[in-house]
């Protein structure tokens, strides 16, 4: 496995700059989730390390080696993309095998056999190995692709989105064996996707794009408990951030030039009216199971937060807010550190 | 507005039967979402309820109006499909308007409707706009625009959320939720999404194989699964459900769990040795040094809020909701102990959840 450097690399199309002066070092080994919207730049970025873009500045390396100027074959990477693209003629046992016959390995058929099979297990699908390609379903489709890929053990791995068209069930078991089969093979992955709950779950480090630009990039805690900007709070996490304006707030005591309050959904604790507590109306109450979702009303603003299951509430009940670890950012958005308590 | 009562209905298409036996009731002005999975019969129901199918048994009243082999254009109710079908040429208050025109509705009574359901829906200001210059979201409440502007006894909801990217559902769940509540008409709401239904519904029929598998409030179904479909189904992740054999006897309070004692809400019925299953939401499941099962943590999936750390107890995989402040990492062992009170036993062979206080507790409540 090898390392990926992108250094100052931008690109145009027409009059979009899909990739704004990048730089990013995906370390050995390690899961980088790439988190943005459509239209963020994603796959312009993978692309561009597969060599299916060039870039119109800047470089990429993998493994110590710039490819720049490399055709896409001789980068060794295997891609997976977000449509399953195999070959429909082929069983799925000869998908699979296909990447381990091409001349350049020249792998013997007993040892593909043994890789084939341990890698079908892995993503449950071995019963299926001698179905063609075309009679699986989605979900299979794309667990054959992922496992062409992994079975080619190339440098890095780059992947598009590769779960957002299974249904949830096995997107949440995908991603606890993807991520898995990365840690077991010490695999160096690129992933892009706009799933926060794939990003977080998996990543080693989390890059959160926007327009084409890097924002933030750190470990999933890092990124989720210190954002560097309300567009970064607000991308992760689920239910959002609640922001507010700093006036709404007065009696908060908050750094100078602090211009909106934010507040994570489990740092809003309900208690009793009163007591210097913020008031806030119950507007509506989601009982999702596990937990409940409590939509507040405070001062004309809507704010959600967590409640135990088995909390009642009456529907305009008045209480009182606690704010706890409220992250406060400036005119520009930009978060403004406080010392940690 | 109506309540809606189905009767004993079955649906068979040639061998297939789609539907069998359902019966329920939905209240005047409630929101009931049918959920289950593709080809559970859900959707059917629905289209019999609305008049687009015929059922092969069974009856359908409408507040008290046995409407089941009445037209559809005769039982006043709005059937909302996918809710991007807008006309693309119509401006937008042509758009919601579209529905009286076709009724012949007279031109300044349907401004005054157009107006009034674009105001609820906080569109006023797209009124004379092209629907193709819209934003995903308004071109949503456009379509519901044109839904509930007829104001019909009831609606019909099939997936109507569908298409949408996860986040985007979550927000047009609200607003649909918050119309709901504003408009107050009698709603069935057909979707595969789990949470979607529980974040919506004032009652859940979970549908499996044709048959309504329970009826319950969402809270209640998630604490008191009837099935170990709804308890899978329900959630996310769902129930852990962690087959053993066993007995069960009338007034004991724990399982034999593989040699580990269990404790559990206090049995309600007697039954010889057999198939068992245990049933364990992931909240009530807590990482303890001093439990009797024994596990290595297979994988950990930080959430932010809170994170699901999977323990492999070599039976199975038991998945915990744990707070995100607490630390536990890949290959660590670890005891892992249940909240006695929150557990359910499976009868294995039927699938149905046994007797037991936690669903005696329920009936009371």
């Amino acid at each position: 496995m090898a390392e990926i450097v992108l250094q100052h690399v931008a690109k145009r199309f027409g009059d979009v700059e899909a990739v704004k002066d990048l730089s990013l070092t995906v370390v050995e080994s390690e899961f980088l989730v790439i988190l943005g919207p459509s239209g963020a730049g994603k796959t312009t970025m993978l692309r561009l390390v597969a060599g299916l873009e060039r870039p119109d500045r800047g470089s990429v390396f993998i493994g110590g080696r710039d490819v720049t100027r490399a055709a896409p074959a001789a980068r060794d990477v295997a891609f997976v993309f977000q449509q399953y693209s195999l070959y429909p003629h082929l069983s799925v046992y000869d998908n699979l095998a296909f990447p381990l016959r091409s001349p350049a390995h020249r792998v013997p058929e007993g040892e593909i056999r043994k890789r084939v099979t341990a890698i079908a297990e892995k993503l449950r699908i071995e019963k299926k190995l001698q179905n063609r390609a075309t009679r699986l379903s989605g979900g299979e489709m794309q667990r054959v692709a992922i496992g062409r890929a992994l079975l080619r053990q190339p440098q890095v791995y780059l992947m598009d989105e590769p779960l957002s068209s299974l249904d949830a069930k096995l997107r949440a078991d995908l991603r606890v064996e993807l991520k898995r089969l990365q840690m077991e093979l010490g695999a160096t992955v690129l992933y892009v996707t706009h799933d926060q709950v794939e990003a977080m779950t998996m990543a080693t480090r989390i890059g959160v794009l926007n327009e084409g630009e890097l924002l933030q990039l750190g470990s999933p805690r890092d990124v989720y408990e210190q954002p560097n900007s309300i567009y970064v709070a607000a991308r992760l996490g689920s239910p959002q951030i609640n922001l507010l304006p700093a006036e709404l707030v007065p009696a908060l005591a908050m750094p100078n030039g602090a211009s909106t309050v934010g507040v994570r959904t489990e740092h809003l604790l309900i208690s009793t009216p009163g007591d210097g507590h913020l008031p806030a109306r119950v507007h509506r109450v989601e009982h999702l199971g596990d937990q409940t979702h409590v939509h507040l009303e405070f001062r004309g603003r809507n704010l959600v937060t967590l409640a135990s299951p088995h909390r009642s509430f009456v529907h305009d009940e008045q209480v009182g807010l606690r704010l706890i670890e409220p992250l406060y950012f400036d005119v520009a958005g930009k978060r403004i550190e406080t010392t940690a308590a | 507005m109506a309540e809606i009562r189905v009767e004993r209905l079955n649906k068979a298409f040639q061998d297939f039967v789609a539907v069998q036996d359902s019966n329920f009731v939905v209240d005047d002005r409630s929101f009931f979402v049918m959920l289950g999975p593709s080809g559970c019969g859900k959707t059917t129901t629905l289209r019999m309820i609305a008049g687009l199918e015929l059922p092969t048994d069974g009856r359908i009243l409408l507040d008290g109006e046995d409407v089941t082999f009445k037209r559809a254009a005769e039982r006043d109710i709005a059937f909302v499909f996918q809710l991007f079908a807008l006309y693309p040429h119509m401006n937008v208050a042509h758009n919601i308007g579209f529905p009286l025109k076709c009724e012949g509705v007279a031109r300044a009574e349907i401004r005054r409707r157009v107006e009034e359901t674009a105001r609820l829906l906080r569109i006023e200001a797209l009124l004379d706009r092209k629907v193709s210059k819209l934003s995903g979201g308004d071109r949503q409440r456009v379509a519901l625009g044109r839904a509930i502007i007829r104001r019909p006894k009831a609606f019909m909801m099939d997936e109507p959320l569908g298409a949408l990217d996860a986040e985007f559902r979550r927000l047009m769940c609200e607003e649909l939720r918050d119309l709901h509540d504003d408009i107050g008409a009698t709603t069935v709401y057909v979707t595969h999404d789990q949470l979607e239904a529980m974040s919506m519904a004032d009652q859940i029929a979970v549908m499996n194989h044709g048959v309504v598998e329970q009826i319950g409030a969402p809270q209640e179904i998630y604490d008191r699964p009837a099935t170990m479909f709804v308890a899978d189904f329900i959630g996310s992740p769902p129930m852990n459900l962690l087959p053993f054999e066993g007995l069960l006897r009338r007034g004991e309070r724990s399982v034999d769990y593989f040699g580990a004692r269990i404790d559990v809400p206090e049995i309600g019925e007697d039954r010889g040795i057999g198939g068992l299953t245990l049933g364990v939401r992931p909240e009530s499941v807590a990482l303890s040094d001093s439990a009797p099962i024994r596990g290595r943590v297979f994988a950990v999936e930080y959430l932010g809020t809170n994170q699901i750390v999977t323990i492999d107890i070599d039976r199975a995989k038991v998945k915990a909701r744990l707070s995100s402040r607490m630390s536990a990492r890949v290959g660590e062992h670890v005891g892992v102990a249940f909240q006695a009170p929150k557990l359910v036993v499976f009868n294995s062979t039927t699938g149905r959840a046994t007797r037991s206080a936690l669903y005696e507790d329920g009936d009371r409540g």
